[in-house]
């Protein structure tokens, strides 16, 4: 059992857990992720390290209640625990990587987008550690959605917000900001670190390879055991098949097939949605799921 | 009774069968087990013995059964395998102990296998254990990987006085035994779970959710946990693809994915959140055990199954029984046939395969007849969902971070066969981690020369 030591819903949807793992606290970095099995009959979650405190042993997760496994987890309160919590898996952020002397030189500008600001948050933040500043875009569909905003602010050299609908800051895509950003503001960015949906990340992809920017993308695909055995989280990068489980998670966003990526995503997207229902809805379940005909 | 064949063992008719997920083989009862070791001749030099990879003393517990002594054949097996059940049931028998068996000359050999699965779960269904006379030597080895090679080598040290403790990636123990064999071939929690407990009864500690190379490194554990040697037993668990142009289409999944689903995260069970894609119509490349198992999953799942396999039957490396069964349920083998292209519809799921057909030409490295595409011969399949089944190679996880660890250019970790010494010290290895990929009874038998190679390393340390 891996112990719930802190949850707090960050909005409706979106969940931060603390959860002891003694194991995966000593030796996890930026850019790597566990995976996460609420019981016996759940799913193997993969979700990125949000955050880490090695004397506390603990490891701070962010998910979002997407299907019937999420919605589980979100059922847990602080002390229950995870039945199954392993890592970190995938290889550190290249930032981590880096010599200092060279980190320090670099202009590093960060694009999170709604629940990818969890993982961009730790690289930010182990950055500012080093003392190396760096610039963070955050956006959200809307206000209600943008998480961590008030952790991003203590580590973040600047902070720019956008909302798809201008509930909040201003409205625009987080592509608009960077372009802003370099075009008027003369920033002089020459490291990327996109995070989020994946249609985000291809479009800040298209827009920094115009602009010139080594861009570093994280893949959070299906997967099952996370150690390279399975093969269901291939990903093309440079005509190449890798896994981002083991090769990732992050790769070359100019280089990176984010169009075969987008359909491979969808491979359970239907049988996810029908265990959702049936673990929501219960027996009280009428159709909707485009499957039992309850509609009708 | 005619002396010259097997008796008999009873199965799930094939037509039941290939709608559920319940083992398939219902073994012998007393009476069959006891008339079939009746046959044994009880050779004076047993070389049904000298094919088994852990050299079971095979005419002492069959002449045990002979007399009715059930329990005392059962303690005679354990002494050296700790896992009779699953071998009885997924050892390839035909090409080792029943493969040498005299009474096989003229006739059928000794069912050696049903009798050995008979003997351990009469034990078990009886509470049964093996006997234990373990007392603490006061030295630690971690044990990485709890699959046939690291139950063996763990339980063989564990009887040896060591306090052994087994590190596993996966949530639950047993590696290829849970996520890779079918339940309809060795029932996970009647007979794994029970295997494994026995091993743990012999004081072995099991952690699960630690990936050594990542939770923690080999060094580590040697250097600041406190252990005295290691035994890596890690497997091949990194799954191959043919690099054929649609690969990456939706629909197409590498055996280990679909069996991990199945298996470790039992899709089959409705009551597992499991998804699994049930496609209607299946091909599977490949022709060993994997590519069997990962067919008859598939064919219960509701699928019409086909095995398309480059080289002819008399080549297929899975075992006869497996081939047999794979037969009577209704899989249709397309041979001498291999995949050029996966066609991929507008969205990006599979819509059928293309492929050649071939022929047999001269014999290659493998003493194999070499399959020689017959130009011209192009066709297309219809189907929804590919399985690729072509091996699987070692995960280089742990090389990679273990200082002084050597393997080969195929990942393979290097380490002497007769002990399981690496090019570390104090680390030594076995398995399919060593071997590549390979049988459960060969990595048992890796992992009990490493207890002793282990062994005697610590005492003379």
């Amino acid at each position: 059992m891996y112990i719930i030591t802190r949850r707090k819903m960050l909005n409706e949807s979106i969940v931060l857990c603390d959860v002891k793992a003694p194991r995966v606290a000593r030796t996890c970095l930026p850019g790597q992720f566990v995976i996460v099995k609420t019981d016996e009959k759940g799913e193997r979650i993969p979700l990125t390290i949000c955050d880490y405190d090695r004397e506390q042993e603990t490891v701070t997760i962010v998910f979002q209640i997407v299907g019937a496994s999420t919605y589980k987890m979100a059922q847990l309160k602080e002390g229950d625990g995870f039945q199954d919590f392993t890592g970190p898996l995938g290889r550190p952020s290249d930032l981590c990587l880096m010599p200092l002397e060279q980190l320090k030189k670099k202009q590093i500008v960060f694009v999170a987008g709604g629940v990818g600001a969890a993982p961009v948050y730790p690289q930010v933040k182990w950055l500012k550690e080093q003392g190396v500043p760096s610039d963070v875009i955050m956006g959200a569909r809307s206000k209600d959605i943008l998480i961590l905003e008030e952790e991003m602010k203590q580590v973040a050299e600047n902070l720019y917000i956008t909302t798809d609908d201008g509930s909040y800051v201003r409205k625009g895509l987080v592509t608009d900001v960077l372009r802003d950003l370099v075009a008027d503001q003369g920033k002089n960015y020459d490291h990327c670190v996109a995070i989020g949906p994946l249609i985000m990340m291809k479009f800040v992809s298209l827009l920094t390879k115009e602009l010139q920017i080594p861009t570093v993308v994280s893949m959070n695909p299906i997967m099952v055991d996370g150690t390279g055995m399975c093969g269901a989280c291939r990903v093309t990068v440079g005509g190449q098949v890798r896994f981002a489980c083991v090769d990732g998670p992050e790769f070359d966003g100019h280089l990176l097939n984010f169009d075969e990526a987008i359909k491979r995503q969808q491979i359970y997207r239907t049988e996810e949605g029908r265990a959702y229902l049936k673990a929501k809805e219960g027996d009280t379940h009428h159709g909707g799921c485009g499957n039992c005909g309850g509609e009708q | 009774m005619d002396m010259l064949k097997k008796v008999p063992v009873k199965e799930q008719a094939p037509e039941v069968r290939a709608k559920n997920f319940e083992e398939v083989c219902l073994g012998y009862d007393e009476q069959e087990a006891v008339m079939e070791a009746g046959r044994c001749l009880n050779c004076k030099k047993p070389f049904c013995v000298g094919g088994c990879p852990v050299n079971i003393d095979i005419p002492g517990f069959i002449t045990k059964l002979k007399e009715g002594s059930i329990e005392e054949a059962y303690q005679i097996i354990s002494k050296d395998s700790a896992l009779p059940a699953v071998c009885g049931r997924v050892c390839p028998q035909e090409s080792q102990c029943e493969g040498k068996c005299i009474r096989g000359i003229k006739g059928e050999p000794i069912a050696i296998g049903k009798l050995e699965r008979f003997a351990a779960d009469w034990a078990r269904q009886r509470g049964i254990r093996p006997v234990k006379e373990a007392v603490h030597n006061g030295k630690k080895v971690a044990v990485i990987g709890s699959g046939p090679a690291g139950l063996t080598c763990a339980g063989d040290l564990a009887r040896l006085g060591y306090q052994v403790t087994i590190f596993e990636a996966l949530h639950q123990p047993g590696g290829v035994l849970v996520y890779g064999i079918p339940e309809f071939r060795l029932p996970k929690d009647e007979v794994v779970a029970k295997e494994i407990q026995n091993v743990m009864d012999l004081g072995v500690k099991i952690e699960t959710n630690v990936i050594v190379g990542r939770s923690v490194t080999i060094d580590q554990l040697l250097d600041e946990e406190g252990f005295d040697a290691v035994f890596i037993g890690s497997g091949a668990g990194l799954p191959r693809f043919m690099g054929i142009p649609g690969e990456n289409a939706n629909g197409v999944f590498s055996a280990n994915e679909y069996l991990t689903r199945s298996n470790l995260m039992k899709a089959f069970d409705e009551s597992y959140d499991t998804p699994i894609f049930r496609g209607k119509k299946v091909a599977v490349v490949g022709g060993g055990n994997v590519a069997m198992d990962a067919a008859r999953t598939a064919l219960r799942f509701g699928a019409e199954v086909h095995i398309v396999y480059r080289r002819s039957e008399a080549e297929l490396p899975a075992r006869v029984e497996e081939v047999h069964h794979a037969k009577e349920e209704g899989i249709i083998f397309d041979l001498l046939t291999n995949p050029v292209e996966i066609l991929v519809d507008d969205n990006g799921w599979v819509k059928g395969m293309t492929c050649v057909r071939m022929e047999l030409g001269e014999p290659d490295d493998s003493g194999r007849r070499r399959p020689v595409v017959i130009e011209g011969s192009e066709f297309d399949l219809a189907l929804d969902t590919v399985i690729m089944a072509l091996g699987t190679s070692p995960n280089p996880l742990i090389s990679d971070t273990t200082k002084g660890l050597d393997v080969n250019r195929w990942h393979c970790i290097i380490a002497d066969e007769k002990n399981g010494k690496t090019t570390k010290e104090g680390v030594y290895a076995g398995g399919d981690a060593v071997t590549g990929a390979a049988t459960v009874i060969l990595a048992m038998g890796a992992g009990k020369q490493a207890a002793q190679g282990i062994d005697e390393y610590l005492r003379n340390k």
